[in-house]
């Protein structure tokens, strides 16, 4: 199993650094960072060229991507002077500079990490929950009024973009609640700047993008769920252990359950961090401050540093829960060994 | 199967017999698949809206703007109201209607082209060609496409310059979303069609075209292309559907289709600050988009059960 997990992350390699070229690349001509940076008055020529040196963009393009990569404390980057670099590359843990804020990448991200954590965390827990119940039921009372209402509400869900969703609950819970004298909801930002960051204005700021975030992930799940729940179900083994006696409930949740929730942990660990990519669009829509709407406003900006952070962050994280989704497949069922 | 001595052909049941040719009985289990057909009809009238409605409205129609009448609540005279500039809703939501159809159906070609030349050869010629064409496909499957779609958008703006098409104007960044999209979402239709190549390799009839010394190009153009192509057009079906989605996703975002060129995503982008007073800045549009895409997607499943009986339905 080791031996497996190690040839994973050894192979995992290659293709990181593949995804960092064809990004590095794209970044290198999507606008021109110096552009914005003086605020409204673009740069003049001979500060450009300062600028361009200090960020070594003057670099060719395969040359700034080294730099990335291993930092340049190595090399002479000034003749007169014989100064060597300052950066130590992506490989040593340094992902530069943010060209707009200054600071390091690693910090710009980890500000805003613990916000799009709560935010994905929160939703992922709703998520899982919530579709487990639906699609288990629906799957043990298949045609009662509740999978009937579901499968139509999922064939719905499944069509409606994030962004619909976010402005249809914004219209429902807060606009109309409010017109209709009802408690209404929050609908931008984390919390009330006037109270502050208490858990109580957290939550109430987090109900509205969790819904939007969950709603249309749990149509999908939960058609999946009642599916290989009904597959289980109906085999053999499952025949045999009610014709012993055991209790519905035991067969259920002991003997079913445990076979069905192998293609869902695929679908839940492989979903994991393209949900994170979602979160771009319901962050906007929604203010929080987290790494989605940190990716837009950077993004607007040519800001390639903090962007290429970012998504190499996500890149790990989607070869990471690869690996993690195969090794805990073996502990769930026995007989799938990898060598 | 009627098991009777009677001299009558071999009938499945009393309206389906055996002869009947296989585009018919494609037809058939389609037709049998209730909800496609709503789809199918939904989709068709959606289609008819979106062409004539051009004959109500002119183009100049849908992007004169006056902000004398800016955000009307839908009345008589503007049956969706109006937007923030005062440009009539329901004439952009034709117009818009007609470029979102559009860029699906294009960017589904690009993404149909590039998908199938990838996984053909992958799966025919295998080996090195085979494991670096899969690694290529699985980086690409790393990046999540809307975040990879958002960067190229940015890389590509304001580049490609307007044109001219069909006596009419383009924004030039519609070429640029299409050409974005079918370059992000290839990747499933690599793998099917790679899938499919790889058994049908090994069967007898390629291997007797080897044997008679056909080319490659003539054993992949005349026997595996054409009996790749029933999950390819599932996958391309509902793949329209998905690339309408991206489109307004990243037109919503602000880095889409730029206007006066509308589209139903970029009707929606701004709508958010004035969710309190214009909700008919969202909703019709909104609902253009979600029935168009539940439309196709229904289309989509019951083109999957007329096609390929044997597969397994995926949710």
């Amino acid at each position: 199993m080791s031996r497996y997990i190690i040839r994973r992350l050894i192979q995992a390699v290659p293709l990181l650094f593949f995804i960092s070229i064809v990004l590095f690349l794209l970044m290198q001509a999507s606008g021109d960072p110096l552009a914005t940076l003086g605020g409204r008055q673009p740069p003049r020529a001979e500060d450009r060229e300062r600028l361009k040196r200090q960020m070594g963009l003057d670099q060719p393009p395969l040359m700034q991507y080294f730099i990335w990569l291993v930092g340049n404390d190595w090399m002479v980057v000034n003749d007169e002077t014989g100064e060597t670099g300052t950066r130590r590359g992506v490989i040593r843990g340094d992902f530069g500079t943010s060209f707009v804020t200054r600071q390091p990448v690693i910090e710009v991200i980890w500000e805003r990490m613990p916000n799009t954590l709560i935010l994905m965390g929160t939703a992922e827990v709703v998520i899982i929950i919530v579709s487990l119940t639906i699609g288990v039921i629906s799957a043990v009372r298949q045609y009662s009024l509740l999978d009937t209402v579901a499968t139509g509400f999922s064939f719905v869900a499944y069509s409606i973009p994030v962004f619909l969703m976010g402005l249809m609950l914004m219209y429902i819970f807060a606009v109309r609640f409010r017109q209709w004298g009802l408690p209404y909801l929050p609908i931008s930002g984390m919390f009330d700047p006037t109270v502050g960051r208490t858990f109580d204005q957290i939550a109430r700021h987090l109900v509205l993008p969790v819904l939007t975030i969950s709603l249309i992930s749990i149509a999908t799940y939960s058609r999946y769920i009642r599916s290989t729940m009904l597959e289980v179900i109906n085999s053999d083994y499952i025949r045999t252990a009610r014709a012993k006696g055991l209790s519905e409930r035991r067969t259920l949740f002991v003997h079913a359950f445990k076979n069905a929730s192998l293609p869902i942990v695929t679908l839940i660990g492989l979903d994991l961090p393209f949900l994170l990519a979602g979160a771009v669009v319901t962050e906007t829509i929604f203010a929080w401050p987290g790494m989605g709407r940190l990716f837009i406003d950077h993004l607007t900006r040519s800001d390639y540093p903090v962007l290429m952070g970012l998504l190499m962050m996500i890149s790990v994280a989607v070869v990471f829960f690869q690996l993690l989704t195969d090794v805990v497949y073996t502990w769930l069922d026995p007989r799938i060994r990898y060598t | 199967m009627a098991t009777s001595s009677q001299a009558k052909p071999i009938t499945l049941n009393d309206q389906t017999t055996v002869n009947y040719s296989r585009a018919r009985r494609t037809l058939n289990r389609f037709l049998r698949h209730r909800v496609a057909v709503v789809g199918l009809v939904v989709l068709i009238a959606i289609v008819l809206f979106v062409t004539l409605g051009a004959l109500w409205y002119s183009e100049a129609d849908a992007n004169y703007n006056d902000t004398k009448r800016s955000l009307l609540a839908p009345n008589a005279e503007f049956p969706l109201g109006t937007d923030t500039i005062g440009r009539n809703i329901l004439a952009r939501i034709i117009y818009g209607g007609q470029i979102s159809m559009l860029i699906g159906v294009t960017a589904v070609t690009v993404s149909v082209l590039v998908g199938t030349t990838i996984g053909v050869f992958s799966g025919y010629f295998g080996g090195v060609v085979d494991s670096l064409l899969m690694r290529f496909t699985e980086a690409m499957l790393s990046i999540p496409s809307l975040l990879l779609l958002l960067v190229m958008a940015k890389f590509f703006s304001g580049r490609i310059p307007q044109q001219e098409f069909l006596g009419r104007t383009f924004s030039g960044s519609v070429i640029v979303i299409v050409v974005i999209i079918g370059l992000t979402s290839w990747m499933y239709l690599a793998r099917i069609v790679r899938s499919a190549v790889l058994s049908i390799r090994e069967t007898e009839y390629v291997m007797a075209a080897q044997a008679l010394g056909a080319t490659h190009r003539r054993i992949i153009l005349a026997h595996i292309l054409p009996n790749t192509l029933a999950p390819v057009i599932v996958a391309a079906t509902l793949g329209v559907a998905s690339a309408i989605l991206s489109e307004a996703y990243i037109s919503f975002l602000g880095v889409g289709v730029q206007p006066p060129t509308a589209t139903w995503g970029n009707l929606l982008e701004g709508s958010r600050r004035y969710i309190d007073d214009a909700p008919w800045l969202w909703i019709f549009p909104g609902l253009m988009i979600v029935l168009t895409v539940m439309s196709i997607n229904f289309v989509g499943d019951g083109l999957r059960d007329a096609l390929d009986p044997r597969s397994d339905k995926k949710i």
